[in-house]
């Protein structure tokens, strides 16, 4: 006899676990099935936790997740090839009791995510891949079919938490397959600092305070994306993350970008004397609103990465898959406590949790910026972060020239970097009106 | 193999074979680091794996119970996370697990560990007596081999180690014939059951569990037992205390093979381009030059 849950997850990242823990936690029967060789063994992030996203999951998290350190100084860097320009932002106010934000190394806290689901009394099984949904004669899914001897497993609904590719949802028609320009290829490394080191190089008091440094202009070479450094207890993660289209037109290989990065005059002193520990890379779903697929049907709805639930602007991820996990979560226990089916038309509220969340509500603000940023790359990644920098060396270097004709030499460097003063308030016009 | 209403797994099979496995739950060797200050193991977010070897042996008692009936435990001692390792265990097929974790059990060598776990084997054998107790040849993280023969040796059991094939077993006249991989040869041996096997790599392949045993070991209690409910009554013969291994030293190892050098040259035909290699590489070690000198001259 075949077995029958209320709700099988697809996937064990963070919108899989969110689900799977809040389901269980209510009391339904849940599955969740992860390729992986263990939960999330293939779960890769930069990483920073939102603890507000989790706390409306697991209020409690802190007693016993592994965090690394929390953030209490946001710096924003804008490279050129010798210089950053950059901005800090640090405040004793984060040195609270509830802290905002931490960095966290996932394979670490995903374990501990795991381990709740399985308390609050999923079963998760692992080194299983779903390979099809199962339908019955009106085209509801009621089940999924897996890489495993033994047939076909049942559920009321399937969560498809399966990940930026959606290859689930991809082979059942449910949503089309990604396009380059959707999606930016991260790399990742990992480096082993002492936390002392780690402390005196970013000025840190304690040691759990931490730094995040998010960085934009060349260290993409031109395409599309950012890099970002991030302390941990001991260890920085350095990556860098361009659009996948972006890569296969101009030839570039992500590890010369991240090479190139770590070697930048700003940041190499940063990592002076670490040590390699791991590399990784990953997909990251950077489509925006407009690449958001079908999110429910008959039997079935997408959260997380599989959704494009990214805020790339804000390089925010984790927080919309959890959120969109809970509220997934939340709406089939409610259905299931009125005894209604999980149907298309029933999983509005899923919808409509969404719109009036500040998941829907960020992904339309930033709707067109992903192709006003693609449309512009060669000034927003190149010319404007060379001439910024540029202009600041002239303001900065004492060379006996008059004040007002460094102003002027200031304005020089920017006009001429686009061609026109026309040409620069056409572009500042665009990403104003997309970042509206 | 499952009672799907209950997800309980079926009453054990009282006739056939009543197999043991032990496992080791390990770091896994290829995702190791040593902690550049401390020289000691990273264990932290190192992913574990049950012993590679432990599998074979595993797989082998599986077939062993498909083919004769009988069911098949795993047994394992370690900490508290091992029980992981079970429950995958429990995936491939096993029917049931059995854990045995307590603190006086750590720093355990392999003459604490053979005595904790023939002491557990004996405390399972009180349901129904063992035929066969297997483990792989070593494990990857101590490589000693010892334990297997440890616990033959304290149970009284013909001991049957580097097992390469198992050819045939009688129930009735409770025999088994297997294969030993043996110096310069196979050696084929009858033994009495009950016995231990210790089996080497590459005697099978390992099966995937079907689903249904992915959710019944999901579903699966398993039994956890202290120093004490498995059944020792001395615990001085345990962990640290009952182990006359002292590990003296630690060092993480010298790298073998020093940085490649890039050889420049201007040369442009290949038998230049041989010569500055060469030079390099007798400039770098005399006694080659010296040694292929002397046999030129021979």
């Amino acid at each position: 006899m075949s077995e029958h849950f209320d709700a099988i997850v697809v996937g064990a990242g963070p919108s899989g676990n969110a689900a799977a823990y809040t389901m269980a936690k209510a009391g339904l029967s849940v599955l969740q099935i992860d390729r992986g060789e263990y939960p999330g063994s293939k779960n890769v992030q930069g990483a920073i936790l939102y603890a507000d996203a989790l706390e409306r999951i697991i209020p409690d998290f802190r007693e016993d997740a592994p965090l690394e350190r929390h953030v209490v100084e946001q710096r924003i860097w804008m490279l050129d090839d010798r210089a950053h320009t950059g901005t800090h932002y640090r405040s004793d106010d984060f040195n609270e009791a509830r802290p905002n934000r931490y960095t966290i190394l996932r394979a670490q806290f995903d374990k501990w995510f795991s381990k709740k689901v399985r308390e609050a009394g999923a079963l998760v099984i692992t080194e299983t891949t779903v390979t099809g949904l199962v339908r019955n004669e009106a085209g509801a899914v009621i089940g999924v079919q897996t890489d495993r001897e033994g047939g076909p497993v049942f559920a009321r609904v399937v969560v498809l938490a399966e990940g930026v590719n959606g290859l689930v949802a991809q082979r059942a028609g449910l949503r089309p397959e990604l396009k380059p320009n959707h999606v930016a290829l991260a790399v990742k490394e990992t480096h082993f600092l002492s936390e002392e080191k780690v402390q005196e190089r970013f000025n840190l008091a304690g040691e759990d305070d931490g730094v995040v440094i998010e960085v934009l202009g060349t260290v993409t070479s031109g395409m599309v994306g950012t890099g970002f450094l991030y302390t941990n207890k001991e260890s920085i993660s350095i990556g860098v993350g361009c659009l996948v289209s972006d890569y296969a037109e101009t030839g570039m290989a992500p590890y010369e970008l991240l090479d190139r990065f770590k070697r930048h005059p700003s940041v190499a002193p940063l990592l002076r004397g670490s040590e390699m520990k791991e590399y990784v890379a990953h997909l990251i779903p950077e489509g925006g609103y407009n690449a958001i697929p079908k999110l429910t049907g008959d039997g079935w709805l997408i959260v997380g990465d599989a959704g494009q639930f990214v805020n790339a602007v804000h390089r925010e991820g984790s927080n919309l898959a959890m959120t969109t996990g809970r509220m997934a979560a939340e709406a089939i226990i409610a259905l299931r406590k009125a005894d209604l089916p999980v149907s298309e038309a029933n999983l509005k509220i899923y919808r409509d949790a969404l719109a009036e969340s500040f998941v829907m509500q960020d992904m339309k603000k930033y709707r067109h910026l992903p192709a006003t940023l693609e449309k512009n790359r060669d000034a927003l990644f190149g010319a404007y972060p060379r001439a910024l920098s540029s202009a600041l060396q002239t303001l900065f270097r004492v060379d006996g020239t008059a004040k007002r004709d460094k102003e002027k030499q200031m304005l020089g460097i920017v006009k001429k970097s686009r061609g026109s003063w026309w040409a620069v308030a056409t572009d500042m016009f665009k990403v104003a009106r997309a970042w509206r | 193999m499952t009672d799907d209403l209950t997800g309980n797994p079926p009453k054990p099979d009282t006739t056939g074979l009543n197999i043991v496995v032990c496992i080791k739950q390990v770091p896994d060797s290829a995702q190791i680091r040593v902690h550049p200050v401390t020289n000691t193991i990273m264990r932290q977010g190192v992913p574990t794996i049950i012993n590679p070897y432990d599998l074979y042996a595993l797989e082998e008692a599986l077939r062993l119970r498909d083919q004769y009936g009988g069911a098949v435990t795993v047994l394992c001692m370690g900490p508290p996370m091992a029980e992981d390792a079970l429950r995958r265990a429990l995936g491939l097929g096993a029917d049931r697990a059995v854990l045995i974790t307590d603190r006086r059990f750590a720093g355990s060598d392999t003459l604490a560990t053979s005595f904790a776990l023939a002491t557990a084997l004996t405390t399972i054998a009180q349901d129904r007596p063992i035929d066969i107790v297997f483990t792989g040849k070593q494990t990857i993280d101590g490589d000693t081999a010892q334990v297997g023969p440890g616990i033959a040796r304290r149970l009284g059991l013909n001991q049957l180690t580097y097992v390469s094939a198992i050819d045939s077993i009688d129930l009735g006249k409770r025999e088994l014939v297997v294969r030993r991989r043996a110096e310069g040869g196979v050696q084929v041996l009858q033994s009495r059951l009950p016995c231990l096997i210790t089996v080497m790599e590459g005697i099978n392949d390992l099966r995937r569990g079907s689903i249904q045993d992915l959710l019944r070991a999901a579903r699966a209690d398993v039994t956890v037992w202290s120093a004490e409910q498995a059944g020792v009554t001395n615990p001085m013969m345990c962990g640290l205390r009952g182990s006359p291994t002292v590990v003296k030293k630690v060092f993480a190892p010298s790298p073998r093979s020093e940085p490649a050098e890039m050889v420049t040259t201007e040369a442009k035909r290949p038998a230049q381009v041989a010569e500055a290699v060469l030079d390099l590489l007798f400039a770098r070690n005399p006694k080659l030059e010296a040694d292929l000198a002397a046999r030129k001259g021979a």
